[in-house]
């Protein structure tokens, strides 16, 4: 058992405290257990909770030029997909380079 | 019984009550179910909000969100006072009791591991902020329109002048920052247990003044806390332009994934 020994008060805590710090840690961190009741925070648009922190809704966000998410490759699934394709292509540059004539201009 | 069980956090047996007017998800305040050498906190939570179809669509609403991530985290965080927990990510649901000591008795090991692990020791968040300063607020993406009343540049050559002033007045903020965040986080990992760094936080959602530039969690012995804090509090004054932000003492949420090893 574990007997807590003296804490300094908290900081920036308590009812007070940040709903982004508090939706990092609850959403974000923590481990994770499958339940019963099966859902994975992941397929929530989490994106979509974070954003609706300040805006009404992921459209307004858009229209009101709020598309950072986009070029993250850890909330973007395209951006994922750009990031792949950047990759591929680089890779693909740098295998002519080293063996021409071997490695196909563009992929299919 | 219809009702389902939200589990907030897992523990070993503790002696101390709980704060008793703590609310819970739902209003449901958290029991304690006991099984071998564990504790699962539990609420009972209606079917109706919390099966899987009502879970999905109530997640995506920001009020019921807020209020079941505050709930949540009080009661992680009044367990944090009296033992230490191992906290479970948000919305972790059990049909019944025997759902939730099944859970207990598969993962009994590695959760006994990881309470050993942070036994006795609490997750301190620190941020560090570059402030805008007023001289410097003619940020680059800022449209021409809304740029301060900086001289207007009267040739090609004063423009670039000026721009360079600008340019290196930033550099010179951005490059003191990432110094200054560099030896902190240094310093306090030397302190700490464990580190973990987090992805900065978008001062859109956080409503924080000025840019994140480093979001680090440290898990600290409690009786290595004070000490902590005093260090982190004397380094608050010693970089103008430059905040800094400490919250905690929290459960150790950053450290209880199963992956996290000793040596960290």
């Amino acid at each position: 058992m574990t007997t807590p020994s003296r804490l300094p008060d908290p900081y920036g805590q308590g009812q007070s405290a940040n709903l982004a710090d508090i939706l990092e840690r609850v959403l974000d961190k923590g481990v994770v257990i499958a339940g019963d009741i099966k859902i994975n925070l992941l397929d929530i648009e989490l994106l979509t909770i974070k954003l609706r922190l300040v805006v009404a809704s992921v459209d307004k966000a858009k229209e009101m030029g709020i598309d950072w998410w986009e070029s993250d490759p850890a909330l973007s699934s395209r951006a994922r997909h750009d990031e792949l394709t950047r990759e591929n292509a680089a890779l693909r540059e740098r295998l002519r380079e080293l063996d021409p004539g071997r490695v196909p201009r563009e992929a299919p | 019984m219809t009702g389902l069980r939200y589990v907030y956090a897992v523990c070993r047996p503790f002696g101390a009550a709980l704060q008793s007017q703590l609310a819970g998800v739902a209003g449901d305040p958290p029991r304690l179910l006991p099984h071998g050498d564990l504790v699962a906190v539990v609420s009972h939570v209606p079917q109706a909000d919390f099966a899987e179809e009502a879970l999905r669509a109530h997640l995506e609403d920001l009020d019921w969100l807020t209020a079941t991530a505050r709930a949540h985290q009080q009661v992680v965080d009044a367990l944090t006072a009296v033992t230490t927990p191992l906290p479970l990510r948000l919305a972790t649901v059990f049909r019944d009791d025997s759902g939730v000591r099944v859970m207990l008795e598969e993962r009994e090991a590695a959760f006994r591991r990881t309470l050993d692990r942070l036994d006795g020791r609490v997750e301190w968040g620190v941020k560090v902020y570059v402030e805008a300063d007023p001289a410097q607020q003619a940020e680059p993406e800022r449209p021409a329109a809304s740029a301060p009343a900086a001289p207007k540049p009267v040739s090609g050559r004063d423009y670039l002048r000026q721009r360079r002033r600008q340019t290196r007045a930033n550099d010179d903020l951005w490059s003191r920052a990432e110094e200054f965040a560099t030896g902190l986080h240094t310093r306090l990992s030397d302190r700490a247990d464990g580190a973990r760094l987090h992805a900065p936080q978008n001062p859109r959602l956080s409503g924080a003044a000025g840019r994140n530039v480093l979001n680090a969690a440290y898990l600290v012995a409690r009786d290595a806390s004070e000490e902590f804090v005093e260090m982190v509090d004397r380094t608050k004054d010693d970089a103008p332009g430059i905040r800094v932000e400490l919250t905690g003492p929290w459960a150790a949420y950053s450290f209880a994934g199963e992956g996290e090893g000793e040596g960290s």
